[in-house]
């Protein structure tokens, strides 16, 4: 239906200004999402699981919230995608592993209950990495999601299925987690934008831990504005997450469009070396728009940023040891064993559960935990992490803003990285500092290689900068067409 | 060779919160298995804890009551093992911020007193439980994430009677501060102990074992006890002591090996990421210090300065905080301060002990045993018929004035009521008589005993004896004539 096709290329403000009025109806734009899903899925691949029934029954509730004249949530009928592991109640939850194949989450996640108090339409639950350990989602249990700009290219990870599914124009935006990356690299291979929030913006309860310390819950859309709508109706303290951030002083969304006009902007010489040619070309060129701008654009040394992929490895993989050590089969999930002896009980369930790459981080993470081991590895990480924070620290005291490159290349092809963990984990290589130091970081699209694959711009702020981070964003966004680019699918 | 024995031990003590440690569920002891429960305790993907103030408050206050240092600037830390009654395969513990550092308990045996170092106090969450069926194994996870605080000794123990005397005191101690209901029976404390013995002179330590699995502190004193002599024997008979975990055995009375500790487990701590470091405000810590209430040893102390109990006395009198609190009301509501301090320790702990029953569950008001007491005092009624009705006050609440008027116990005080009585008694007691006036004055005692029992005790004990004395040193007047 050509309607519908021309309700995909629409933003989210003209849709909810449309729903509000009732020209257009829930109902018609779940549609027109579950018929481009039905399209395009099964080359795709975005979902794990989809519930277009449970979703019709939520839009015709919203129409007839709309006529009982209620007041209508921020992103009211706008469809969109969870991240699988993110709690949502009545959909499985399986954070994309065998070991929690048929689990059904008690409760929603806090994230998940703010975006149905914002009337949001959930359709399905998006592809990941098993337990978010990845950069290209092949690590799923489940499937391979394919790169809707090159059918033979990874879509990046771990919120591969979240990226996807909007870069494919299957939703209007999705929710996805990034703990070393894992929203910024797989939205700049999709030409998408990706925004982390500063560490606890968003709380964590209901989103299955990785790195506790890391994991930070954000927002995959088309544009700088549809992530800043989302994250205003998102982020704020909820007192089961103690670790979770007040809300910013006023909603972001209204002040996107103001000035950047001598914005100091730095952008550290290491984050401009071993990159792929064209990733350098964009980069280069974002910088000279983000100039034009009238932003100020300097090289500055930070010294530790060359240690954060040793330290982002070993800190990320010792809490994520501890993290899955509850996964046993007992209580939930399931019991891959008839064992009667205890520890053939753990171990089969937990040799069969887990996936290679979930195993490998499991075995290196109590490794690097070990007596013996922790004061060497674990410890010094924790000094580096320091070191890396107050790198950022001085940059701050001078800068408004850490700018470079979101991925040192485009999205690489499948499989080719798989069996070559540390390739694969060089892919973070820049994305991961702003997680060492809890920092609010965007990927926006900053344009495309020779072989037509997305590029993308990260900027980083400073902690609890969100809305300075999503305003140069915007101001970038506002004077590029990269974001206007669709796959050809 | 002479051997002294070494003993540290490692206590658990259950917090008296309302809740967990880290969610909302109940704590309550004894209630259906695993309906005490939530996402959180059973360790849910996604869930998080959430810190319970009150555990701190009270950790803290025991910390404080132990004169322990306190860890200002302190944090949890993840403990990692894997067992059916852990869900999240690591138990939130503290490291090396323990909230309370170098404390010490005062302890006293056989009239010695000593003092026993307290390394560290840290909080941390229970376990769950297993229960072992026919069936197989069933787990219990109402325990699971209430709060405890594990109390570190130094070596300092050199017996089991010093251990008994330490629990005592330390159970005494956080039952006054009210950090917790301390019942062993109930798991609510408990007690393992680290035992090794060496040569009297030597100053390294010998090889410990780990005792668990003891029920009470006398179970605690008989184990190390045991355990010490067993080590003894091996060591006289030119064998080494293996490092390993022992489990008592209270029916045959004997310690059993359980596991060899070949290596020490590797927990493989780290800081919870989940719950941030935090800093205990001064402030925070004076209000809790100011708010503990006197300790079993500053009472014991005010005892013996203000009433002249001797110091056995105030300790018995103190040992159970209900117990002294009882004993000082009753002396608020009147009467000799050492009667009514007899009449607790003789016969309302005598009752109490018989009975199995605490201070808290019998109907008696201090009021009463006040009054019982000033009944004797002014004559009313004699000790005999106090300790006769004395049952009936405890166990029914019976008021001991009302009850004396109602069974017509008052005390005859009338002398010439007596006389008649002491008339006839000497009249039926001859041989009594001759042997008084033949200068054995034991036999009074016989003819008050037969006055008292003519008048079924009701008669004044003094007055019958000063008017039997009277009569026969008339008739000894008469003979004489």
């Amino acid at each position: 239906m050509a309607a519908y096709g021309d309700l995909l290329e629409e933003r989210i403000p003209d849709l909810r200004r449309r729903l509000e009025t009732g020209e257009l109806a829930p109902e018609a734009l779940l549609e027109a999402a579950l018929e481009r899903i039905a399209a395009v899925e099964d080359r795709i691949e975005s979902f794990i699981a989809l519930d277009p029934d449970a979703a019709r029954r939520r839009a015709a509730a919203l129409s007839e919230k709309r006529r009982r004249g209620e007041a209508l949530g921020a992103l009211y009928g706008i469809p969109a995608a969870v991240k699988d592991n993110i709690a949502v109640a009545g959909l499985p939850m399986t954070a994309g592993s065998r070991m929690l194949e048929g689990f059904l989450p008690p409760d929603d996640a806090v994230v998940t209950e703010r975006l149905l108090a914002a009337d949001a339409v959930i359709v399905g639950k998006a592809n990941l990495d098993e337990f978010a350990m990845g950069g290209s989602t092949e690590t799923s249990a489940y499937r391979t999601t394919k790169n809707p700009w090159h059918p033979d290219r990874v879509p990046g990870g771990s919120s591969g299925g979240s990226a996807a599914a909007v870069a494919a124009r299957e939703v209007w935006y999705a929710i996805g987690t990034d703990s070393g990356g894992s929203i910024r690299q797989p939205a700049s291979f999709t030409g998408i934008v990706g925004f982390k929030p500063t560490y606890g913006r968003i709380p964590r309860t209901g989103v299955v831990a990785f790195a506790s310390s890391f994991d930070t819950v954000g927002v995959l859309a088309r544009t700088v504005e549809e992530a800043a709508i989302v994250y205003d109706a998102l982020h704020g303290f909820h007192p089961s997450d103690t670790t979770s951030l007040p809300r910013d002083r006023e909603p972001v969304a209204p002040t996107l469009g103001r000035d950047v006009r001598g914005l100091k902007v730095a952008v550290p010489t290491f984050w401009l070396v071993g990159l792929h040619p064209d990733v350098r070309a964009r980069t280069e060129e974002a910088l000279r728009v983000l100039e034009g701008l009238g932003a100020i654009v300097e090289p500055v040394d930070m010294p530790h940023l060359a240690y954060a992929e040793a330290a982002y490895t070993i800190l990320t993989m010792g809490e994520a040891a501890s993290n899955l050590a509850r996964f046993d089969g007992l209580r939930y999930g399931r019991r891959f064993s008839d064992a009667r002896d205890l520890a053939a009980l753990y171990a089969e369930t937990r040799a069969r559960g887990f996936g290679r790459e979930v195993k490998r981080r499991v075995l290196l993470g109590t490794y690097f935990l070990s007596a013996g081991r922790y004061e060497d590895m674990y410890v010094r990480a924790q000094k580096v992490r320091t070191l890396i924070r107050r790198d950022f620290e001085r940059v701050f005291a001078d800068y408004d803003l850490v700018a470079g490159p979101t991925v040192p290349t485009p999205a690489f092809p499948l499989s080719e990285r798989l069996s070559d963990p540390v390739a694969m984990y060089q892919s973070d290589r820049l994305t991961s500092p702003a997680n060492l130091a809890g920092l609010p970081a965007v990927s926006v699209p900053a344009g495309f290689s020779a072989e037509g694959l997305p590029i993308g711009l990260q900027l980083v702020g400073d902690v609890a900068e969100d809305a300075l981070v999503l305003q140069a964003a915007y101001a970038y966004q506002a004077a590029t067409e990269h974001h206007r680019r669709r796959p050809a699918l | 060779m002479a051997y002294e024995t070494v003993v540290g031990l490692e206590v658990h003590v259950e917090l008296a919160t309302k809740t967990k440690l880290f969610c909302s569920c109940r704590t309550d002891f004894g209630d259906e298995p695993n309906t005490n429960t939530c996402p959180i305790c059973l360790a849910y993907p996604g869930t998080l804890p959430v810190l319970n103030e009150a555990a701190v408050a009270l950790a803290l206050k025991a910390a404080l009551a132990l004169n322990c240092e306190i860890t200002r600037e302190t944090k949890f830390d993840r403990k990692h093992y894997f067992y059916p009654d852990l869900p999240k395969a690591y138990q939130v513990s503290q490291f090396d911020r323990p909230l309370g550092r170098n404390g010490y308990v005062d302890i006293e045996v056989d009239g010695e007193k000593k003092r026993i170092r307290i390394e560290r106090l840290h909080l941390e969450e229970d376990a769950g439980k297993l229960i072992h069926t026919p069936g197989g194994t069933l787990v219990d996870f109402n325990r699971g994430g209430v709060p405890l605080i594990e109390i570190v000794t130094a070596p300092d123990i050199r017996s089991g009677k010093e251990a008994a005397a330490f629990l005592t005191e330390l159970r005494a101690i956080l039952a006054y501060a009210g950090v917790s209901d301390v019942r062993m029976e109930e798991g609510s404390l408990r007690c393992d102990a680290n035992v090794s013995v060496r040569p009297v002179g030597e100053t390294r330590f010998g090889t410990k074992t780990e005792i668990k699995n003891m029920n009470s502190i006398g179970s605690v004193e008989r184990a190390i006890e045991y355990e010490a002599a067993r080590q003894m024997e091996v060591l006289a008979q030119g064998g080494t002591i293996v490092q390993e975990t022992r489990r008592y055995d209270e029916a045959r009375r004997v310690t059993v090996g359980m596991r060899a500790k070949e290596t020490s487990a590797d927990y493989r701590y780290f800081p919870d990421p989940d719950l941030v470091a935090f800093t205990i405000p001064e402030a925070w810590i004076e209000e809790i210090r100011e708010s503990l209430p006197e300790l079993p040893d500053a009472r014991r102390k005010r005892y013996v300065e203000e009433f002249g109990l001797s110091s056995y006395d105030a300790r018995v009198l103190t040992q159970e905080k209900a117990v002294g609190d009882f004993f000082e009301a009753a002396v608020a509501h009147g009467g000799d301060v050492k009667a009514i301090a007899n009449w607790m320790m003789v016969e309302v702990l005598g009752y109490l002990n018989k009975e199995q029953k605490s201070i808290d569950a019998v109907p008696m008001t201090p009021a009463h045993l006040s009054r019982l007491v000033r009944l004797i005092e002014d004559g009313t009624i004699s000790g005999r018929i106090a300790k006769e009705i004395f049952p009936e006050v405890i166990a029914t609440g019976a008021d001991p004035e009302a009850l004396v008027r109602e069974k017509g116990l008052v005390q005859i005080q009338d002398a010439a009521l007596l006389e008649a009585v002491v008339k006839r008694v000497l009249e039926a007691n001859p041989k009594s008589v001759a042997d008084y006036l033949a200068g054995k004055e034991k036999a009074l005692g016989h003819l008050v005993g037969q006055v008292m029992k003519e008048t079924k005790g009701k008669a004044n004990p003094g007055l019958a004896n000063a008017l039997l004395k009277k009569a026969l040193e008339a008739r000894r007047g008469a003979g004489g004539a």
